[in-house]
């Protein structure tokens, strides 16, 4: 971890580290002998899916007749068991346990369509595929997408999945591209690389034309908003989408994951990840989705302690879960494991005005005002006069607080709320119009 | 999902860069002991036992109220312990005990918890607690009564803006500045060590405790408003460099303007707090009635705090 410097009149700096110190070679881990599978959505009676059926590696699963969600069996087996699950801010999942045979048998049925290549076979079935490559964005009439951004680097610190994918499978990245332009039509695309992976990124593409731009090295430069207003131009309103600009991103490896399905005719089960180990050292580790983050512990000789972290995702922006058996979803860059003593509390002081926030903050969000109204409960007022929707949600704010506030959290709760809040007012409103 | 390990579950982000209130307090307090220690070495243990009394009164009447209010006790974050140390700094040596003991009460209970303890405050809770003593006890802050019985190795043994104030400018020609930055000149324990006060000052601005837009823009606006008064009249306004090392300029300037909850957090506005209260004081000091105009010129640049604040940069996408 970071600490502040003695000089605490600069600012602190967070570089994004490149791939440097990362074994190039990852760590393979093996089929797991127990999968498990998240969907979104509440428990719903009637589900297709019952304990002791058998799935195929490859297979689409969908849990309910009228759900548009689905996930990809990485593995073959037989369901275990179906039971609710709870995420961040209480969102409802279902999981689904498998137990995996030893005799892999590949479903068929995207291999007869892939021979198809268009945008819905791609919707149809690779929402779930490494990376989680957005496809569904390009099928929305209001906002037409003109431009796609491919963006090598990632999000968080101390990552290195993307750049890992585009050294390895550039061929894939390449085939993935010229099939994403011809199947959704567009032609612009503008590839993210920082300065150190040039050399690698600039053979995306090949001769078809791409734009290769340059991201910045300070955190958070590789955000979405960041590159945004920085390269292309086109600061965000605030929160507002990228979308809404005709705008899309996708990752290296979902686009990789494209290019593979595609040319394979299989759908790519195994997900790149970083793992960073308690005294911050990176390893590099290709798993299948569905593996429980134990067996990556185990295969990675990580000792994990009672009241230690476990974290999915990066240093600023993760999440903390707090069961081993949780499993590696398409979209887990890193998981990060903390040691219990390195664990930086919160405090309950209220927020002291040293504006350390405010001027750390990338987005120029008043971050003192803003925090004051979310902690009592005002979050209209903190989004009206203070900003509250510019925040990019990168952390910074409550890693230099010095009241130890939980700012970030604040931050999102406050959004979570608004957003309840519309939701229940869309509801009523809906309930007025039929009455009457 | 059975875990048998159980983990610590918290949300992002997962680090934090270490600092913290208590070390901020510390900080503070180490900054200011040059100056405190000057104040000693000059005025004797009379100095001494007004510190300790402030410090620990201060401390008490913090854990009275966390303790009246059901509050946790909030002693150890230090802060209680700056305001003491600070407002013993603005004392004279010879202050009577009670006074000590009500001007932390007003400064801790009054100046502070009453807004909800730490973050709350308005003012700088020594600037009203001093404040209100001036205005209640005039006498104690009379320096030149108050260390009536002092044998004071100084050039000038009358508190050099009361001097300005009543006999003019002829009356405090004979110091030099080398004396008044080296604490000889009459005034507040931890208050006439200039050298003291920006050594303190210097090492809290590149430490990042307080903010060098407040401190420095806060002597720049009194030096410039004491030039022209000084340039439009010479025999009837001081020199900028005097009204810079006597009073309460420059702990004003490095302890009492810079503190967080009453001190704007945007760039604009902190210079423009602080160079406001550098114009009122000498304002104050020139043309109104009191012989200091520091801490009346922070209490007003504290009032007009929130609103400064008001000046900010636009938010990315707003």
């Amino acid at each position: 971890m970071i600490k502040r410097s003695f000089f605490g009149l600069a600012k602190p700096r967070f570089e994004y580290e490149t791939t440097d110190g990362v074994p190039g070679e990852p760590e393979k881990i093996s089929a797991p002998g127990k999968a498990m599978f998240l969907f979104k959505g509440e428990r719903k009676d009637a589900a297709l899916l019952k304990t002791g059926d058998k799935i195929k590696t490859g297979q689409k699963i969908v849990l309910y007749e009228d759900s548009d969600t689905y996930v990809i069996s990485s593995v073959t087996g037989t369901v275990s068991s179906v039971s609710p699950y709870v995420g961040d801010f209480n969102a409802p999942y279902i999981a689904v346990s498998v137990s995996v045979d030893d005799a892999e048998e590949t479903d068929e049925q995207f291999a007869d369509a892939s021979k198809d290549v268009t945008l819905d076979t791609a919707k149809d079935f690779l929402a779930f595929a490494p990376g989680c490559p957005s496809l569904d964005v390009f099928s929305d009439p209001d906002r037409p997408i003109k431009t796609i951004i491919l963006s090598c680097v990632d999000k968080d610190l101390l990552i290195a999945t993307n750049p890992y994918v585009v050294k390895s499978y550039m061929d894939q990245i390449n085939q993935g591209l010229s099939i994403l332009k011809k199947i959704t039509g567009v032609d612009h695309v503008v590839v993210i690389s920082s300065q150190k992976m040039m050399k690698d990124a600039s053979a995306i593409g090949g001769a078809s034309g791409v734009e290769l731009r340059v991201v910045g090295s300070e955190y958070p430069a590789a955000f979405p908003q960041a590159i945004m207003r920085n390269i292309m131009g086109k600061p965000l309103p605030a929160g507002g989408c990228c979308e809404d600009m005709g705008i899309c991103f996708f990752s290296a490896e979902a686009v990789a994951s494209v290019g593979k399905a595609f040319g394979d005719g299989q759908i790519p089960v195994t997900k790149t990840l970083t793992l960073i180990n308690k005294n911050l050292k990176r390893v590099l580790v290709e798993a299948r989705i569905g593996t429980p983050i134990r067996d990556i512990f185990n295969a990675c000789d990580v000792t994990v302690s009672e009241k230690d972290r476990i974290i999915i995702g990066g240093p600023l922006t993760g999440s903390a879960v707090y069961s081993e058996d949780y499993p590696v979803m398409p979209d887990t860059d890193a998981i990060m494991i903390q040691d219990g003593e390195d664990v930086s509390l919160v405090s309950d002081y209220p927020c002291v005005n040293c504006g350390e926030c405010v001027r750390i903050c990338p987005a120029k969000v008043p971050v003192n005002m803003v925090v004051r109204f979310c902690e009592a409960g005002e979050y209209e007022t903190a989004a009206d006069e203070y900003d509250l929707y510019s925040c990019i949600e990168c952390g910074l704010c409550s890693y230099v607080c010095t009241a130890k506030m939980p700012i970030f959290q604040h931050i999102r709760l406050a959004k979570y709320e608004l957003c309840q809040i519309a939701a229940e007012e869309e509801e009523t409103e809906e309930e007025e119009a039929t009455d009457a | 999902m059975l875990s048998q390990k159980k983990f610590i579950v918290s949300h992002a982000p997962f680090w934090h860069n270490g600092s913290s209130i208590s070390e901020q307090s510390y900080n503070i307090i180490f900054a200011a002991l040059p100056a405190v220690i000057a104040g000693i070495c000059y005025y004797g243990t009379g100095a001494l036992a007004v510190v300790a009394m402030a410090v620990s009164t201060a401390i008490l009447w913090e854990l009275a109220f966390n303790l009246v209010a059901k509050r946790p006790i909030s002693i150890g974050d230090g802060n209680a312990a700056v305001i003491g140390l600070v407002f013993a700094m603005l004392m004279p040596a010879a202050t009577p005990w009670w006074v000590v003991v009500t001007g932390t009460f007003i400064a801790i209970v009054v100046g502070k918890q009453i807004f909800g303890g730490i973050g709350g405050n308005p003012f700088h809770p020594v600037a009203v607690a001093i404040a209100i003593m001036m205005l209640s006890w005039k006498n104690c802050f009379d320096f030149d009564h108050a260390l009536m019985g002092y044998e004071l190795d100084f050039p000038m043994i009358i508190y050099p803006l009361a001097a300005l104030k009543n006999f003019g400018v002829s009356a405090v020609e004979g110091l030099t500045a080398a004396d008044l930055i080296m604490g000889k000149q009459v005034g507040g324990i931890g208050a006439t060590f200039g050298l003291g006060l920006i050594i303190g000052g210097f090492y809290l601005i590149i430490r990042g405790f307080i903010r060098w837009e407040i401190s420095v823009s806060f002597l720049l606006g009194l030096v410039v408003t004491a030039f022209l008064f000084n340039m439009s009249d010479p025999s009837k306004y001081a020199s900028p460099i005097f009204h810079l090392f006597t009073g309460y300029t420059l702990i004003g300037a490095f302890f009492l303007a810079t503190e967080d909850s009453s001190s704007p957090v945007n760039c604009v506005p902190m210079l423009l707090y602080g160079a406001l209260g550098g114009v009122m004081t000498v304002l104050i000091r020139n043309i109104g009635v009191y012989v200091d105009g520091v801490i009346f010129a922070i209490l007003i640049i504290n009032l007009l705090n929130p609103l400064l604040d008001k000046i900010r940069p636009k938010a990315m996408g707003a």
